[in-house]
Parts: structure tokens; sequence; C-alpha cells
């Protein structure tokens, strides 16, 4: 049982208790130790808050919504972090939840997360999400960490490769990459590779961290010092990588299951989103597209780098469908490298459409994960927001160090 | 006879309709059936999951959830309906009607089912309100006659 105090999370909401998910938010607001709140407001601040927020709509769940963020904002009541939830295909609330999100953001300075929910939410859709939230709230001092300090390691169990480092002193030396088929063995494997490279014992380590999907599992397994979900740490090891750990940051991570694009300050994730509906956007998608196309998924980057996108029509959310447009391309006589380039520039723009508008995409962009290292995938995304993507070198080790880094900061405990 | 009232969850107007004579169809009649049930197992509503897909008798799934769990929620109110009185416009305090898309298909609804219908804006003086009381009442006794007949 933590002794920590319970983190503050103002919900601002429309439609849970009428889609049945209130109690799955209560649920997994309670596995971090945090609690709901409520911000109490008038009657009076519900009718005039179109005028002062200078948005009219015709829900009064939203103009309630609206209020209670100018009650934050005004510190009538005290919060830690805002969670705002509205429906999803709601049109009028995702922009009322786009420009709460923005104005909690920028006036009070307090973490926030926006995510639109259908009645098939559960507590352990928003688990990652809420984990995150606290994190970011409660441990500040922790996440200011900007230097690695003695032998420590991470390891990330992610859903479709887990990958380990070592680092000392600052420096990665020695690293693990494998594919993630028994969540245990497969990190095993992953750590032991990358002890093997650094030339260190088990025993040697100081700390370890573990991160990704497998992160309670892994960690329970190895005493891991520090758990952590992968929005916390693959910030701070997305700005590690690419050494801007001062200012603003925005960090792209196109996982197997899963893609985060996180809006960083300093190293803090302050907005960020979390995509899982629709595997068209995802890694495994890439992955697919790969086999189908007769490439290693090393090899598809640069076969999409020397084709053209728009010369193949791609844009499915679904990755069944999405696989069926790969393949009357195919037979339509399309060429390989136009085909790999489409399936890139499918999955970036999907991220860009569905992910990106819930946050404030500020420059430096850093893409990391294994899929940055798919070089038409940041070519893509260079394209679509018309900055320069950054990939550091070891982006696929993005989690694992992040983590390795964040734990060093428990050494001296 | 049984009174449907927009806003549904309007004191005021469920309780004009009963001093009348006649039963108002109130979504707090809805909500207490579904809290004083057993178990609690949805707070704050009881309304779980399984709700919205209830409400996909009103509307298609790209409908967003929390629409057709309120639809779910007012099925017994619409379907009961006898006679409807609606207020356009109201302020927050007169009953509060979270979803502006979920009040359209109400309203829409109750207006397809060719009941007696008084349809009124809220008033904004009080000489309008005096008159919006009145015409509720002479309403609600015409509905008392017909009944009768």
């Amino acid at each position: 049982m933590s002794t920590e105090n319970p983190v503050r999370i103002a919900e601002l909401s429309c439609g849970v208790e009428y889609s049945g998910i209130q109690k799955e938010i209560e649920s997994a607001v309670k596995q971090v130790n945090a609690v709901m709140v409520y911000p109490e407001v008038d009657i009076a601040d519900i009718e005039a808050i179109e005028e002062e927020f200078g948005l009219k709509v015709a829900s009064p769940d939203l103009k309630l919504m609206m209020a209670r963020a100018k009650s934050i904002v005004t510190g009538r009541v005290h919060v830690d972090a805002v969670f705002v939830a509205t429906c999803f295909r709601c049109a009028e609330a995702a922009i009322v939840r786009s420009e709460i999100r923005r104005y909690i953001h920028e006036k009070a300075g307090i973490p926030v997360i926006s995510y639109s929910f259908t009645e098939r939410t559960t507590a352990g859709t928003l688990l990652t999400r809420m984990e995150a939230l606290t994190t970011t709230a409660r441990r500040k001092s922790l996440l200011a960490r900007e230097k690695q300090s003695g032998l420590t390691a991470g390891i990330d169990s992610g859903s479709t490769t887990t990958k380990a480092v070592v680092m000392k002193d600052n420096k990665i030396i020695g690293k693990g990459w494998v594919p993630t088929i028994k969540v245990i063995e497969s990190a095993e494997e992953a750590y032991t590779n990358a002890l093997k490279e650094a030339g260190v014992a088990r025993s040697e380590i100081q700390a370890l961290g573990t991160t990704g999907y497998g992160r309670f599992l892994i960690g329970e397994h190895f005493k891991a010092d520090l758990v952590q979900e992968e929005i916390t740490v693959n910030s701070k090891g997305a700005v590690y990588l690419a050494d801007k750990q001062k200012g603003t940051a925005t960090v792209l991570d196109i996982g197997g299951m899963d893609n985060k694009a996180i809006s960083v300050i300093d190293g803090i994730p302050g907005m960020f989103t979390m995509g899982g509906i629709c595997a068209g956007a995802s890694g495994r998608f890439l992955e697919m597209t790969a086999k189908r196309l007769g490439v290693s998924i090393t090899e598809l980057g640069a076969l999409a780098v020397k084709g053209k996108a728009s010369n193949v029509k791609m844009n499915s959310y679904c990755i069944v469908f999405g696989i069926q447009s790969l393949v009357n391309s195919l037979a339509a006589g399309s060429a390989p490298e136009d085909v790999a380039a489409a399936a890139c520039h499918s999955v970036a723009e999907q991220l860009f459409e569905q992910q990106l508008q819930e946050i404030d995409v500020k420059e430096p962009v850093i893409m990391c994960g294994g899929t940055a290292l798919i070089e038409g995938l940041p070519k893509a995304m260079e394209e679509l927001l018309k900055v320069k993507v950054i990939v550091p070198e070891n982006a696929q080790y993005i989690g694992a160090v992040g983590a390795a880094l964040l734990v060093s900061g428990f050494i001296s405990k | 006879m049984k009174v449907f009232i927009y806003p549904t969850n309007s004191l005021i107007l469920s309780d004009l309709v009963e001093r009348f004579g006649h039963e108002p169809l109130a979504v707090m009649q809805e909500v207490g059936k579904k809290v004083r049930t057993q178990s609690l197992d949805s707070p704050p509503m009881n309304i779980t999951p399984e709700d919205p897909k209830l409400g996909l008798k009103y509307a298609a799934v790209e409908v967003p959830s929390g629409v057709r769990g309120r639809m779910s929620l007012f099925d017994p109110l619409i379907s009961n309906a006898e006679a409807a009185i609606i207020v356009r416009d109201p302020v927050v305090s007169f009953g509060c009607m979270g979803c502006a898309r979920t009040n359209e298909l109400v309203n829409f609804l109750i207006r397809a089912k060719k009941i007696p219908l008084l349809e009124l804006d809220y008033p904004a003086t009080e000489d309008e309100a005096k008159e919006f009381v009145y015409k509720i009442s002479q309403f609600l006794k015409n509905l008392t006659a017909e009944g009768k007949k």
C-alpha cells in the first residue's frame, strides 16, 4: 500500500456516466493511487462560461466542462492533473475537449490528458494513461533527471519486441533486442545479451527499471527498482537520445500495438495521447506489409524511400482493409517500392490525423521506437508535418534507455 | 394521462403536470429505478456498458455512446408518452439536458409520435412567465377533458 498522498485528478467529461464507464475510470485511478475530483461550479458560472471562454456550444454538459476548467485555472479548486474525456465521434465535444486541454495546459501548467471513449473503454485501457498522468504530477524531481549515473539497466517489454540496455556513467555499454514471444523468457534473453555485450554480471547492476506492456510481470521477475509506463519513460529516453532535454519537443513512437504522441517540456510530458483502436496505424501493419512484399522489416524502410507514395492509394484505418489495398495495388501492377512508400505514408497519415490533433506539435519532433528505423516512416511524417523529424541513434532502445536513466535516481536510496 | 416533459428533469414541469392530475414522465423516475436495484454495479446512475447497446433501438452504432446511453434511459419515457410538453431553450436551472444531440433526437421522436403536444419558448420576462404557466395549465386541463370523453 502506497504511503504517498493520492494525486488529485480533475475529471472534466461529457457522457461517461451515460456510457457506463465511470466505474472503469474510477478503477484505473484507484490503481495508481489517485482520486478523481469534480470541480464545483455555480449555475452562474455555467451560464457565463460561453462568453468568458469564447466558445458557444449547444450541449450544457460541455458548458459544465468549460466552467470546471475555469475553476481549475482560477485556483478555486486545487488539482495535480486533469483528465478530459468526451464521447468518441462527437464533433462538438471534440472541439471543446481540445480547447479545454490547451486552455488548462497553458494557463495552469498542469499535466492534461484528453481521451475519447466508447462504451467498450475499460480500466485496463485507461491504466497506462492514468499512470503517466500521476507520474508526471507526482515524480517531477525524478523526471527532471538528465544524466544516467552508476551502472544501471532498463528493459522495455514491448508488444512486438523486447529491448534491454545496460548503461554506465551516462553511456550505453550493452544492448539486447529480441522478438517478444514469451514475456519473461524474451526479457531474460534481451537482458542477458545486453549484459554480455557490456561485459558485466547481473549482480553488478545497481538498479533496474522496466517499462512496456510486460513491465509489471518482468518487474516482479527481476525485482526491478522502478516499474514505469512507457509515456514518461519514452519521453525521457527520446530527449536523452536526441540530446534535446531542455525546452519543448514532440515525441512520436509508433509501436507494434499502439502509438504514442507526447508533447514534452524539459523532458516531462505535458500533453499526450495513446492510440490503439485502429491497427492500420500500427507497426504491425508495416510488419505485415514487409512480409507481403517479401522483404524483411529492416529492408522495408530503404525500399519505401525509393518509392512514391502518391502512386498507390492506401489510407485505411483497418489493418485488414489496408492489406487488401496493398494486395490490390500489387495485383494492378504497382511497384513494390511505391507500395512500401504508400504503407509508410498511410501509417504516418493516420498518426497525423488521429493523434497529432490532440497535442501541440512543437519542434524538435523526435521519432523513436523500432518503427523509426523504417526510413520511409520518418520521411512520410516529415512530408505531412512539414518539419524535420529527428531519429536519434539507438531510437529502438528509447524505453530501455529511459528506464535505465530514470532508475539511476534510485541508486543512492 | 402520461405526460412527457422536456427538459425531462424539470421539477417545475413535473410538479405542474402532477397538480393537474396527470402523471409526469420524468427522467428522475428512471434514474431512481436504476439506483434502487439490488446492487450498485456502475455508479453514479448504475448505467452499465450494456445500456448504450440498448440505445441502438434509436441510434446507430456510429452515434456516440453517451447519446445511446441517454436514449436507453429515455426509452420508457418516449414509449409511454400519451401527451408532451416541450420547453424550447430553457435556462440551466429550469432543467438541464446535458447533450444537445440527444435532445434533438428525443424532441424529434416525441413530435413524430403525433400525440397531443405543447411546444413553447422558455419565458424571458415576468409577463411571459405568467403566459407560460397559463398555456401549460390550459393544455393540461384540455387533456383532462379529452381523457373524460
